[in-house]
């Protein structure tokens, strides 16, 4: 592998127009050239530009926002910059987890879109050396009245389920919201947790000069190419079905045979340095591993095992075909590295070697195809500054309504529980492997946040906590208060069950940032999102933007996607969110003002009854807010209650209602005189929690934060008395009520 | 005593069976390439994809060098479990009558499911009663039971409205004919311990098997 410098690069110059169809504005590709020494990128390095320099992977629209974000805290162990973040969860182990998008191959492609999509941010938490233990996701489509939507929505739930229960990692949690913005441009967000011993942990920067770069795993085909430049950088237009063979297509048991290789080589101690192949192929996985390491790289495309024969180049260096990870090893372990390979059933080839210098040279045999200097690749692309301006009118129509306000709240109760954002989403999680590995102590809607045993750790192993939340409507209403109140809702479901935060994740899935008035959402949104992580000391460490979700009738709500991940000391002691006991007490916690503390502002019920979104929300307390939590996370550490759940979508009614459901419990609720009985039963606001246990137990939590005493678990309906007004549900009303999805999946 | 516990590519829940395991016995990882034993006293077969279940689910696996000398270990008596893929693979093998075909709904479903004990006349069900419901959860996307099998081999049948694969006649989980070979759709070695199981109903299979291990 020893070209002579001075061969000139043969393959053919695109030149400018081919630039701007790939993506690249005119000035760009002036910047390109420079980057060049003046000489205009053959298509080699055409491709590896343009797809470096896109939004998705240069983040040059969010890069300076990100930038104002909390990333650093006592327990970051990895922050922002590596393939995932990391959080201590003591013993000299640490927890890893990142979300990613992969809307918009989902949105041309559902069942590979989302299969990929939970392929990829796998691979982003082995590429670390943890094990992974977890899946989220994070879903959004449109009224399931729409036929696309259920198609979407049908096949996106099935590429989930195949991935991650092929390869066996338990899918514990997730969300889904159906909204009318969402029809064209779906949103699949998926979260993966790994655990590691933090000194095995690896990071991604390629070091050595000599070392060999070996790529292991599936061979390199078509599929996927300049996927992230025209999938996940672009608006989507009437015509996406052409774009499926950018649709990159997952194979899980390739990924199993992968992790288990990969975890295999990392604890023989045979890599320097290990990353996972994702948006932008070789292209991007070695560049960066080069740019983090401060070297070049000489990398030989006629050594990578290709799937079709006469593949260009370009081709293969901008493949996205899954299953692939790249190391870096010593010379002398190539050996050792390919047996292990050769043991996993997975194929290992060296392909390059690590080199002095800022050059990126690629090679096919003796010939130089490509030569471009690693920093101007990856850390050279511009970045812009948003020109945020709030829009004068809201952006979004009004909901279609479907609950009339002549209902009484009989009626609104079981619209709110049949709707499809609060209804069960048990026919959803049914068809995800949530008890492999065996760690699962609460399983999906047992509690608020998923809790998983990390008995890896040993005698008095802890356990962790994680939620993935957002709400899209409300951060439209206010991007803000929205996004503050999403970050809150995350950290409430971690408190439920008594886990403290340790690090946040987040996935800001928004429209064209180059409209002002998605700058405005975006810039309040990440201002919102950093005070809120700072309020909780919940540190980001990790994250992923998604920009351009918009189709030919405007842009998705904006849509920041919190997870979270808290640790908990003792697992058997975990909340769960049903009632328990008959005779327990049922009190609101958290909200100054009582139940008649809530706001009806882009509420569910409000966007049942068809209003428009209003133009903000009321602010919050935040650090009321952070008490509440954590006297709610003590009261249950301390093992005092019978059952927690936060008062979230739906209000304070529709909380107790879901307590009952999942308890099979029955409830009496006398509410006393109430200003507004709408504002009281279905009101929302950040804070709030309904809890039952022994009266006394109660008491000693009301000595800390606002609690009020409302009623008595028991009996097999749900009644309630406010104001003048008596209501009463079988409880079998209510449970049919709650499993209107299970039509979605026949 | 030692159990086994085989590990194919695409195996999900072998360091589950081994937890399980490790509860009665000694756990022993065995690995389809390797057609030793190692001196097990009896042999779990766990679920997962074997080979990404591919062509068939357990049609691959049951060609693998360790299946030969499974196949060999169960023909001379010894006590074979295997649950889900498991199931599959000694279906695929002959060892068990009858075959899974993929669910009625053609979904994979994760779901505790109730299962009655038909007999006790398996050193598997021996520490339970005829007519003992067990809480086990089970998933999968190919556990339709279908086959003509004598009642004395129908082990475990799944409780009224439990059924969600359309299993006939509820058939859950099935014997041999010399009674030493097991296999059944159900996880139980994901009900052996309450914090994260559920139930601990799982755990009769795993004590019977070891009983007769030792004898």
């Amino acid at each position: 592998m020893s070209p002579s410098p001075e061969t000139r690069p043969h393959p053919p110059v695109p030149g400018i127009e081919q630039a701007v169809a790939l993506g690249l504005t005119r000035d760009e590709y002036a910047m390109v050239v420079q980057e060049m020494d003046g000489r205009e990128p053959n298509e080699v390095e055409l491709a590896m530009f343009s797809l470096l320099w896109s939004e998705h992977c240069a983040y040059k629209h969010s890069k300076k926002l990100l930038r104002t974000l909390p990333t650093e805290g006592p327990a970051v162990v990895m922050g922002p910059g590596e393939n995932a973040g990391a959080v201590d969860v003591g013993g000299g182990w640490a927890v890893a987890f990142k979300v990613e998008s992969h809307n918009h191959p989902s949105a041309v492609e559902p069942f590979q879109g989302a299969a990929t999509g939970v392929g990829g941010i796998l691979r982003d938490i082995f590429a670390l050396g943890a094990r992974p233990i977890a899946v989220l996701d994070s879903l959004r489509f449109g009224e399931p009245d729409s036929e696309r939507s259920r198609y979407l929505l049908d096949r996106a739930v099935a590429g989930i389920g195949h991935y991650g229960n092929s390869i066996g990692v338990p899918t514990v949690g997730g969300e889904v919201v159906f909204e009318a913005p969402y029809e064209t441009n779906c949103l699949v967000n998926a979260m993966a947790i790994g655990l590691a011993r933090t000194e095995d942990m690896i990071r991604s920067a390629a070091a050595g000069v000599g070392n060999v770069l070996v790529l292991f795993g599936a061979s390199t085909g078509r599929d996927g190419i300049g996927g992230a430049s025209v999938l996940a950088s672009a608006e989507l237009d009437a015509e996406d079905e052409s774009k499926r063979p950018s649709v990159q297509v997952g194979d899980p048991f390739e990924e199993s045979k992968l992790l288990e290789c990969s975890l295999a080589l990392l604890q023989s101690g045979l890599l320097v340095a290990l990353q996972d192949l994702g948006a932008a192929g070789l292209t991007s996985a070695a560049s960066e591993m080069a740019a983090k390491g401060e070297v070049g790289l000489d990398l030989d495309v006629a050594k990578v095992p290709l799937r079709e024969a006469d593949m260009a180049p370009f081709e293969i260096m901008v493949s996205e075909s899954q299953e692939r990870m790249l190391c870096v090893c010593e010379p002398g372990k190539v050996a050792d590295v390919l047996a292990l390979c050769e043991k996993w059933e997975v194929n290992g080839t060296a392909i390059g070697e690590v080199t002095e210098g800022n050059r990126f040279r690629v090679l096919r045999g003796d010939e130089v195809v490509g030569d471009m200097p690693v920093s101007g690749l990856v850390d050279d692309a511009p970045l812009y500054d948003l020109a945020p301006e709030k829009p004068t009118e809201s952006l979004y129509p009004a909901p279609a309504a479907k609950l009339g306000f002549e209902a009484d709240v009989h009626e609104a109760l079981v619209a709110l529980l049949s709707s499809p954002n609060l209804a069960s989403r048990r026919p959803l999680f049914e068809q995800y492997d949530s008890i492999v590995q065996s760690r699962t102590v609460r399983r999906p809607e047992e509690a608020d946040a998923a809790v998983l045993h990390l008995y890896d750790m040993g005698d008095g192993a802890p356990a962790i906590a994680t939620s993935i939340d957002g709400n899209g409507r409300k951060v439209a209403a206010d991007p803000y208060w929205g996004t503050v109140a999403n970050v809150l809702e995350c950290a409430a479901n971690l408190a439920c069950v008594g886990a403290q935060p340790l690090g946040t994740t987040n996935n800001l899935n928004f429209g064209n940032p180059e409209k002002p008035h998605i700058a405005w959402q975006l810039t309040e949104a990440v201002r919102g999102l950093g005070d809120a992580c700072r309020a909780l000391e919940a540190p980001i460490v990790g994250g992923n933007v998604s920009l351009y979700n918009e189709g030919a009738d405007g842009p998705i709500y904006p849509t920041p996607v919190v997870g979270m991940v808290g640790l908990l000391p003792d697992a058997t002691r975990a909340g769960r969110l049903g009632f328990a006991r008959a005779g327990d007490a049922i009190a609101l916690v958290g909200w100054n003002g009582g139940v008649s503390g809530g706001s009806l502002a882009a509420s569910e019920l409000s966007k049942l009854r068809g209003e428009a979104l209003p133009d903000g929300l009321p602010a919050i307390d935040l650090a009321q807010v952070v008490g509440v939590l954590d006297a709610v996370r003590e009261a249950v550490r301390d093992g005092e209650l019978s059952s927690v759940h936060d008062v979230a979508e739906g209000g304070f009614l529709v909380a107790v209602a879901e307590s009952c459901l999942a308890g099979g419990l029955g409830a009496a609720l006398d509410l006393g005189d109430a200003e507004d009985v709408w504002t009281t039963l279905f009101g929302e606001r950040s804070g709030g929690f309904v809890v039952s246990g022994p009266r006394d137990a109660l008491e000693r939590l009301g000595e800390r934060v606002p609690l009020d005493v409302f009623g008595t678990v028991g009996g097999d309906r749900l009644e309630i008395a406010v104001s003048n007004l008596g209501e009463s549900w079988p409880l079998a009303e209510l449970r049919e009520a709650s499993s209107a999805l299970a039509p979605l999946f026949p | 005593m030692k159990l086994g516990v085989v590990t194919f590519p695409g195996t999900c829940d072998d360091v589950d069976a081994r937890l399980a395991v490790a509860k009665v016995a000694e756990p022993v990882a065995l690995w389809h390439g390797d057609s030793d034993l190692h001196g097990v006293d009896g042999v779990v077969i766990p679920g997962g994809f074997s080979y990404g279940d591919y062509l068939r689910a357990g049609a691959i696996a049951r060609f693998s060098p360790v299946m030969e000398s499974v196949i060999a270990f169960a023909r001379a008596g010894g006590p074979v479990l295997g649950i889900c893929n498991g199931f599959q693979i000694l279906c695929e093998a002959g060892l068990l009558p009858g075959a899974l075909l993929p669910n009625v709904k053609l979904r994979f479903v994760c779901r505790q499911v109730d299962v009655e004990v038909q007999t006790v006349a398996t050193p598997f069900t021996a520490t339970c009663e005829v007519g003992q419901r067990l809480s086990i959860p089970a998933k999968h996307t190919t556990g339709c039971f279908f086959g003509d099998v004598p009642r004395e081999q129908v082990v475990l049948r799944y409780a009224e409205g439990h059924n969600f694969n359309g299993s006939q006649d509820d058939v859950a989980g099935v014997v041999n004919e010399q009674g030493n070979v097991m296999g059944l759709m159900p996880h139980p070695e994901h009900a052996v311990d309450l914090l994260t199981g559920g139930s601990a109903d799982g755990l009769k299979l795993f004590e019977g098997m070891a009983r007769v291990a030792v004898a």
